[in-house]
């Protein structure tokens, strides 16, 4: 079966092995990782061909350099806003290449979102943690983050001209509010901090990893000194420490906590929000729990015809050139 | 037996069902008999389930159910109540006492006006039970530390505690499975792992286990952790 071999060149803090997650091990106290832009994910994936949920490369703003050792393999490189070197060319973002021995490529942050994806089409061989090889960045847990000097194996390497080009962006609407269904633990917060969470500005802090995000704007102060008993929390999670100070718990979250959480981000929004920068802006908009489902059962049609369109191959080249209508006749005279 | 419940919708994918706002033994076994029901017969969307303290989390695919269908699937769960869960297993947990190995024990027990080894007989004397995990893996949330040694969190979290550290606060105890900062009192340092590495049993507690910690001396300790090494 052929392979290509990678060596890390280069790989900034948090850049991991990351796959769907893994589920049903909360109780564990195993939160389930996986990508913090799932959709991105899905679409490296997708528009390769693969299978959904394998193993990938999350790549943080730090960046990334591989450089392919031996072995030919098309890859997808999606998420944000992120720029490609590919030897010296520079591509943009959204895309797939096919990479041969000799090859570099680098990944690096353009002008806006925080996480890009890199897909193979092929197998990443990556250590396993619970059946999944999704990183826990806080342990390492999973496949890990990768560091400068490692090989990476990709079995089962494929080479797919009919997938080569750009891929088109999901249809994000970054300046919305994020949707908010409030609770558990409003009735802590004084009376007026609902008001604030909706109405209020708020601005991504620098602490921001794959466990959650500290945003800075508004306070929302609390009732006094609270002795909640500890409890589970979910990806989306705004927890508000004792000094009025709110953070989102995202994919490595730890799964119980004895703070009191305002409102919870719905999961159709945290694609869009993990894209954010540390200095950028971010509004709350309340919804209702039966919005909220409505919201997330639309977002899903939308997704999955979004990912229908990806999943299509776009042929050989006389195909493509017909369909994108850009051989004027002259081929097929 | 309570079989009285509050539901909270969490965002678009999760139910949260609490049985009470403070600790309590029957809100306590309410979640676990709840938590055995679910899983014995998981209502239809149903992901899992996250027990805790006074509390259940159910998480369910919001393209199958909603907040409401799954109530009105757990009220009726809670009707018929199951019996609570049994006892569960009594899960050995070896511990070793060395100074250094728990660096907080002289101010735990200067905190109780005891001497040390008065600490520690209070401390093996207890009568443990996993309550819970949380926070990070394996992180298995104990109840029952002796009310002559309960002592508040420090004011200040410690950076980088080893793993296998054994600490308390107020009436819990744990034994940490990874280096990471934590505000507990630690007062010693267990070889046994919480993270077992098996595949078919990858934690070492179920919810609901009792712990009995058995001391060991610094060779039993190193000899044992040179095996976990070694594995």
């Amino acid at each position: 079966m052929p392979s290509a071999r990678f060596v890390v060149r280069a790989a900034g803090p948090l850049v991991t092995f990351q796959d769907s997650g893994r589920t049903g091990q909360l109780r564990f106290g195993v939160s389930p990782s996986g990508p913090m832009d799932r959709l991105a994910f899905d679409a490296a994936h997708t528009a390769l061909g693969n299978p959904n949920g394998g193993t990938a490369i999350e790549v943080s703003l730090g960046g990334l350099t591989l450089c392919c050792r031996s072995g030919d393999v098309t890859v997808a490189v999606t998420g944000g806003g992120c720029l490609l070197e590919h030897n010296d060319q520079q591509v943009q973002g959204w895309t797939i290449l096919t990479l041969r021995g000799g090859d570099t490529l680098r990944i690096r942050p353009g002008k806006s979102g925080s996480w890009a994806y890199v897909a193979f089409a092929g197998h990443i061989e990556s250590k396993r943690w619970l059946g999944s090889a999704a990183t826990h960045a806080g342990s390492d847990f999973g496949g890990g983050a990768l560091v400068q000097g490692q090989d990476i194996c990709i079995t089962a390497a494929a080479v797919r001209d009919d997938r080569v080009g750009e891929i088109a962006k999901p249809a994000h609407a970054p300046l919305a509010p994020l949707r908010v269904v409030m609770g558990p633990q409003e009735q802590y917060f004084e009376a007026d901090a609902a008001r604030r969470l909706t109405g209020g500005t708020f601005r991504v802090s620098d602490a921001y990893d794959r466990m959650g995000m500290r945003i800075e704007g508004p306070r929302l102060p609390l009732l006094g000194a609270l002795s909640i008993p500890s409890e589970p929390v979910v990806k989306g999670a705004i927890q508000v420490s004792g000094d009025g100070v709110p953070s989102i718990l995202l994919a490595d979250h730890q799964t119980t906590g004895g703070y009191p959480k305002i409102a919870t981000v719905i999961s159709a929004d945290i694609d869009r929000l993990v894209q954010l920068r540390s200095g950028q802006t971010l509004r709350f908009a309340a919804i209702s729990p039966e919005e909220s489902i409505a919201a997330v059962r639309a977002e899903a049609k939308q997704r999955s015809q979004y990912l229908d369109r990806l999943r299509e191959p776009r042929g050989t080249l006389a195909q493509r050139l017909m369909r994108e209508n850009l051989n004027h006749g002259a081929y097929f005279d | 037996m309570i079989t009285d419940a509050s539901f909270r919708a969490i965002a678009d994918h999760a139910l949260m069902v609490n049985f009470a706002a403070t600790m309590d033994t029957d809100a306590s076994r309410a979640v676990a008999a709840l938590d055995k029901a679910i899983m014995a017969g998981p209502p239809h969307g149903v992901i899992e389930t996250v027990p805790a303290l006074v509390n259940l989390l159910v998480s369910f695919d919001p393209l199958l159910t909603d907040h409401d269908l799954l109530a009105a699937d757990i009220r009726k769960k809670l009707r018929h109540p199951e019996p609570a869960p049994s006892q569960g297993q009594v899960r050995p947990v070896q511990v070793c006492f060395d100074d250094d190995l728990g660096p907080d024990m002289n101010a735990v027990a200067d905190a109780c006006n005891m001497s040390s080894e008065a600490v520690i007989s209070a401390f093996l004397a207890g009568d443990y039970r996993v309550l819970m995990y949380g926070f990070a893996p394996g992180y298995a949330y104990l109840g029952g530390v002796a009310p002559d040694i309960q002592v508040p969190r420090k004011p200040t979290p410690l950076r980088d505690v080893p793993t296998g550290s054994v600490v308390i606060a107020n009436g819990q105890c744990l034994v940490t499975t990874l280096t990471m900062p934590t505000g507990w009192s630690i007062i010693g340092r267990s070889p046994t792992r919480i993270l077992t590495g098996e595949t078919d049993r990858p934690f070492l507690f179920e919810i609901g286990d009792a712990v009995r910690f058995e001391r060991i001396d610094r060779a039993t300790f190193e000899q044992a952790r040179s095996e976990v090494v070694d594995a």
